[in-house]
């Protein structure tokens, strides 16, 4: 154990590092079925940012009415060495045996440099691809499958527009970046075959300016439905609702943000992995080390219709989302092409939701403008 | 690419320059003020950040947009206050107080500005200049904020006066001369603060353009180093303030760039686009270098001509 590392967080806790959940992880013996148990949360970016960070912070502060559960979290956590340290500070001092680093960069190499050090505590790392055989068993990653809510973002956006140009605003090509493109504009274009997304990568999880300067050139090529994968998304919804446009949500609800402008929006629900995976800790059974869902999982929700969504769209929608909810419907099925016109997944082939190769996509389907 | 891409590429880096632009210039200007005056405030990235959100704090809560700038400035002008204050103590380096002031500012409008993210304040009216065109793109490219103009207005104002008035005289002297302006009577410390709290008031005017027009709201990534950015524009417009509207406005088309060649359908290189401005920066300042002669323009008193 590195003793020497010196955090924020470990200063403001030094005072206090006698407290009861450091006695607790001392002596694992003490610890069972309903053991008092202390979890912390690493969050990228600020825990009320409208969005990602949000979203976790809100089933956090469910967590944290649970009885016998501590919660620390600590924000603002750059996906460098300094997670290594706030990590190792929440054990150390705090005395955390479940941590929740929600942050994508988090995973490799900072939380299994951190597990290798602590193989008594359980990482649940939000986003991440856990292998088997490849990372330790005290480690492992949970996500959702919040695609599908993208693609019923997609169906209601395709009837929404009337240019048949729709825009995505996303931080960085990583696999559920794309996949969320991909499946938007798989969305919209089973409305109409003719219709386009434009993608335009702000190269960081929060760049504000860069983002209004995205919203505000995509406005100008005439699209006229905007979404994202940002960190917060209140910026392009602001500014696309300015510019008179309409929005699909992202991470958490921004309806109340413009009213009029918001169609529908993809939310998490944390707190359902969240419990999965406290629940195993608590109870010493084995860590889950690879949990996945979707809508009918409840891991993921839809945000309720706008004013501006039509009768017709909430029928498509609907349907969809009963077929989803069944367990019956599956985006990626073949035959799709990439946006060169290669074929990325043949006639016949299905990739239902829980398919690992959709967890390493790296290709933007046909219909989108932009290049990874 | 056709030219009608071209065309909406240039409209957009147009619009950009201006929209991305004016906190640049606002920091830049105020910057040029006080290192008129001989000193380098490193802190206007700090004063940048706790302006932007005490504008927005307070706009929100007055629920006027005017008493936001006007608190914004203030705000500005109080951080400031401490680096020029803090500096005119005996052997105080003002490169390390700079940094100081940064970090204690973009730390205390993180703390503050916690209850900020979530409402929305009014904002800062614009003017439409683009009503001759029928072009969306047109039209919204020359929405202009009320406070660009004024930027403008001032940076005139203050080429103007640093040249013609006695107190752009008094100004220069103090940044060229210490020992020369002691000799005339003048207090080099009271001048030197009055010109960092007149440039964090300045800069401050930038923080409400950023929460309060655009982006328009308050959150922890607001700045990203707009401010730091704008304190090199200062060296780079030779310490001019109509050169540092041009440099603003270059800076602000370059942010552009990216998205908008990617709105089009140029992508693939947007790493190397986002990184255009600070390339720019890097080409005209070796471009612009010189083995024979130190940073012309620049103030002697300052510590980059001693």
């Amino acid at each position: 154990m590195v003793r020497n590392d010196w955090s924020r967080r470990r200063w403001i806790k030094s005072a206090t590092s006698l407290g009861a959940g450091a006695l607790v992880e001392g002596w694992p013996w003490l610890a069972h079925a309903d053991a008092p148990i202390t979890i912390g949360f690493l969050y990228v970016g600020a825990r009320d940012d409208y969005g990602y960070n949000q979203s976790h912070a809100e089933a956090a502060a469910v967590v944290r009415k649970m009885a016998g559960v501590k919660v620390v979290e600590e924000e603002n956590v750059p996906e460098t060495q300094a997670v290594q340290k706030s990590m190792q500070g929440m054990i150390s001092q705090d005395g955390a045996t479940l941590l929740f680093p929600t942050s994508f960069g988090y995973f490799d190499p900072h939380m299994l440099a951190v597990a290798a050090r602590n193989p008594d505590v359980r990482f649940a790392h939000c986003g991440g691809l856990w292998t088997e055989g490849k990372h330790p068993k005290n480690t492992g990653s949970f996500f959702g499958y919040i695609d599908e809510a993208q693609y019923l973002n997609g169906v209601i956006a395709g009837h929404a527009s009337k240019s048949h140009k729709l825009g995505f605003i996303a931080a960085k090509p990583i696999p559920q970046v794309l996949r969320n493109i991909n499946a938007f504009t798989l969305g919209a274009r089973a409305v109409d075959p003719k219709i386009t997304t434009t993608v335009i990568f702000t190269g960081d999880w929060s760049m504000p300016v860069k983002e209004a300067e995205a919203a505000n050139s995509l406005a100008d090529q005439g699209i006229d439905v905007f979404t994202m994968h940002v960190d917060g998304p209140k910026v392009i919804v602001e500014t696309a609702a300015k510019r008179g446009k309409m929005v699909c949500g992202y991470h958490a609800s921004q309806a109340r943000l413009a009213p009029q402008a918001y169609l529908t929006g993809a939310e998490w629900n944390w707190i359902t992995p969240y419990r999965i995976i406290i629940d195993a800790a608590r109870s010493g059974k084995p860590h889950p080390n690879f949990v996945r869902g979707g809508l009918k999982d409840a891991f993921v929700k839809t945000s309720a219709y706008g004013p501006a969504v039509a009768e017709a769209a909430r029928k498509h929608a609907d349907g969809v989302k009963a077929r989803m909810l069944a367990g019956k419907f599956d985006i990626f099925s073949g035959e799709i092409k990439d946006n060169n016109g290669k074929v990325v997944i043949p006639k016949g082939t299905t990739h239902q939701q829980t398919a690992i190769e959709l967890e390493s996509m790296n290709y933007l389907v046909e219909g989108v403008i932009g290049k990874i | 690419m056709s030219a009608q891409a071209w065309l909406d590429v240039l409209i957009a880096v147009i619009g950009g320059a201006v929209r991305v632009g004016t906190p640049f210039l606002f920091v830049s200007l105020g910057e040029c003020l006080t290192e008129k005056a001989g000193r380098i405030n490193l802190g206007l990235e700090g004063v940048l950040v706790l302006s932007a959100m005490s504008g927005f704090g307070a706009a929100w809560l007055s629920d006027s947009v005017w008493i936001g700038v006007l608190c914004a400035g203030l705000a500005g002008a109080a951080l400031a206050l401490v680096h020029g204050v803090a500096c005119s103590l005996p052997r105080v380096n003002d490169v390390a107080v700079g940094i100081g002031i940064m970090l204690l500012g973009t730390g205390l409008a993180f703390h503050l500005g916690k209850p900020l993210m979530e409402p929305q304040a009014p904002q800062i009216p614009s003017l439409a200049l683009g009503g001759w065109s029928n072009s969306a793109a047109v039209q919204a490219a020359l929405r202009i904020n009320v406070l660009f103009p004024l930027g403008v207005a001032l940076a005139a104002l203050l080429q103007w006066g640093f040249a013609n008035t006695r107190w752009g005289l008094l100004v220069r002297m103090v940044g060229d001369s210490a020992d020369a302006a002691r000799a005339l009577g003048t207090s080099v410390n009271g001048v030197r603060i009055a010109a960092t709290v007149a440039g964090g008031f300045i800069a401050g005017l930038g923080g409400a353009s950023l929460s309060l027009y655009y982006p328009g709201s308050w959150n922890e990534g607001l700045s990203s180093g707009q401010g730091l950015i704008a304190v090199a524009l200062v060296i780079f417009a030779r310490w001019s303030p109509l050169r540092c509207l041009a440099a603003a406005l270059l800076f602000g088309g370059a942010g552009a760039i990216g998205p908008a060649l990617q709105s089009v359908g140029v992508g693939g290189a947007y790493y190397l686009f986002n990184a255009l401005p600070y390339a720019l920066t890097l080409l005209i300042l070796v471009l612009s270098c010189s083995p024979t002669r130190s940073a012309r323009g620049a103030p002697l008193e300052l510590g980059v001509s001693r």
